[in-house]
């Protein structure tokens, strides 16, 4: 499915938001744009944004390569993303995170088996004094889940799950 | 108890909404600045404030005006909500809360430097945080307060949200610039600096989110008002994030000079099981580790007092440590986010921090040998003013001290 057609009108407020000789600029919101799709981006979605801004394919994989929240693999619908660093860690995110692998049955950067949820370890969110703490970058976006205990998200992971079974 | 300046939310209800943020002497500012005002004597009236950049390098913000190149144009701000220092979550609350001091803010530089484009370059996890503002800057075009011909004059302005998507190092300024060229978060090589050579090569002013929140109120009340606040080494007010092994972690913003014991016990409720400080990292990852005793408790929080005990204020993150935690884990913890987050453009801190890494896994399992102690300490020796841009320098810091600070930390274990 083409973005330009799809998109028209976005892509078009995207790019008006640069001066119109600097297009290259949309790329990091077109690229968030294109992964709404399917969680990650593809080979041809990288051709025709670079199409549509006049720059190489290459250039576009540079910016997937470079920057963490672009994915060129498929994975969970929701990749639940478990801050682990320094702060966080001093109020017990290594542990918490122990156990949401252990309630899920995975190990960090596994999916669960029906692949609706991947977890992950990612670096400080911002949230230092609310963990333990995730986010989900998801369809719809990127969300933040605060002073989470294990039974909370859980709790959640069930809700995802119910919604990720009617998308399917 | 003072009225808060950046957290007017805590003092003023629904102060998110553009009714009760004008009702309470909202864009005020930005109207006289504009219609009463030339762009010099707002960059003289910021220089006098004694106002110094909130993102961590403490740089007088009138002075970095005033570097503008008013030979070459368009000027343009970009606001740096890039917050991605471990123990920074400062900016998030006052965008979130008191979102149109902000942009008020973003406003008042911009005229002041004469830019007609700014961007709030915002990391990719405030992804509604710039949906959010998004809505908040739709609602100040709709009220005349951005767009064309401002307030009857010449002068117009756009402000646009502009999201990163995961990378630490475009909080650096030109790695911010690149991103929003649609570049790899790579930091340029300075001289030039931004004022001269910027966004799409033009003259740009980069200044923190907390940083541009105090321009509203110093325009109003003045430079004197603003200095009589805090330390004549630093003036104002400042969000301190306390973070760490503190019963109420959270944002208290307070004047410059308040001690840490008065941050730690009367704000965040002392430590957790009453636990003795052991260790605090007044800048959140990229700190020098200060060894805690009771004078270090009672030094204030200014820039100069901080540097006295051999660390910096920086952003004032302030993480805390207790006799629970020892000094390898920490540091294991942050060599680990800084090899992460390295941008790979130059080789001591590519290198380097790959190499801190590696050694740093060694010297935490059992039986480790001491020269991997002594290499370590080497190695982010031979980092230090070699790296491109401060991640590098920062990766070493903890490191550095951890080991001079903490020697027993790093001895070792006997299974």
């Amino acid at each position: 499915m083409s973005l330009a057609k799809k998109y028209s009108k976005e892509i078009k407020q995207i790019i008006a938001k640069y001066p119109p000789e600097h297009k290259r600029s949309a790329v990091m919101p077109l690229l968030y744009m294109a992964q709404r799709e399917e969680g990650y981006v593809n080979k041809e979605v990288m051709q025709e944004i670079g199409k549509l801004l006049d720059i190489t394919e290459t250039e576009v994989a540079s910016i997937v390569g470079f920057y963490t929240l672009y994915h060129d693999e498929k994975a969970g619908k929701y990749r639940m993303q478990v801050c682990t660093d320094l702060p966080c860690a001093l109020r017990g995110a290594d542990q918490f995170m122990d156990s949401l692998c252990a309630n899920l049955g995975i190990k960090v950067g596994e999916t669960t088996a029906d692949g609706v949820v991947t977890l992950e370890a990612v670096t400080c969110l911002a949230a230092c004094d609310k963990a333990p703490m995730f986010q989900i970058q998801g369809p719809n976006g990127l969300e933040y889940h605060e002073d989470m205990t294990v039974d909370k998200t859980m709790e959640l992971v069930e809700a995802l799950k119910k919604s990720g079974a009617e998308v399917k | 108890m003072m009225a808060n300046v950046i957290f007017r939310h805590r003092d003023v209800a629904d102060i998110n909404k553009l009714n009760i943020y004008k009702k309470n002497g909202g864009f005020d500012a930005f109207k006289k600045a504009v219609t009463k005002m030339k762009p010099a004597e707002i960059t003289d009236i910021v220089k006098n404030s004694g106002l110094r950049g909130r993102g961590g390098a403490g740089f007088p913000t009138g002075v970095k005006w005033s570097f503008i190149d008013n030979k070459n144009w368009p000027h343009y701000v970009v606001a740096n909500a890039d917050e991605s220092e471990p123990g920074t979550f400062k900016d998030r609350e006052i965008m979130e809360s008191n979102p149109f001091q902000f942009l008020e803010g973003v406003a008042i530089a911009s005229f002041a430097v004469g830019a007609n484009a700014a961007y709030v370059y915002l990391r990719g996890e405030f992804w509604q945080v710039a949906k959010f503002l998004d809505e908040k800057i739709a609602e100040m075009e709709e009220a005349g307060y951005l767009g064309e011909n401002l307030f009857g004059t010449e002068y117009s302005l756009k402000i646009y949200t502009h999201l990163g998507a995961g990378a630490y190092i475009c909080g650096e300024e030109t790695a911010m610039l690149e991103s929003i060229e649609g570049k790899r978060g790579q930091p340029r090589i300075r001289p030039p600096f931004p004022a001269v050579y910027g966004l799409y090569g033009k003259p740009t002013v980069v200044n923190n989110v907390e940083t541009l929140t105090n321009l509203p109120l110093i325009i109003q009340n003045g430079a004197d008002w603003y200095k009589s606040l805090g330390t004549p080494d630093s003036a104002g007010v400042k969000v301190f994030s306390l973070s760490g092994r503190v019963r109420k972690p959270g944002n208290y913003e307070l004047p410059f000079g308040t001690t840490f014991r008065q941050l730690i016990y009367e704000h965040g409720g002392g430590v957790l099981d009453g636990h003795p400080v052991k260790a605090i990292m007044p800048a959140g990852a990229s700190s020098s580790f200060i060894l805690v005793d009771d004078k270090v408790l009672d030094t204030p929080m200014d820039y100069a007092s901080v540097r006295t005990l051999g660390a910096d204020l920086g952003s004032a993150s302030v993480i805390v440590i207790d006799d629970t935690v020892s000094i390898d884990w920490v540091i294991n913890k942050t060599i680990h986010f800084f090899k992460h987050e390295s941008c790979g453009k130059c080789t001591p801190c590519r290198e380097g921090t790959y190499w801190m890494m590696h050694l740093i896994d060694r010297i935490r399992e059992d039986g480790h040998s001491m020269a991997d102690v002594d290499l370590l300490l080497n190695v982010a020796r031979q980092m230090q003013n070699k790296c491109l841009c401060p991640l590098g320098e920062f990766s070493t810091m903890a490191v550095v001290t951890g080991i001079e600070r903490f020697p027993q930390d790093f001895k070792v274990h006997n299974p």
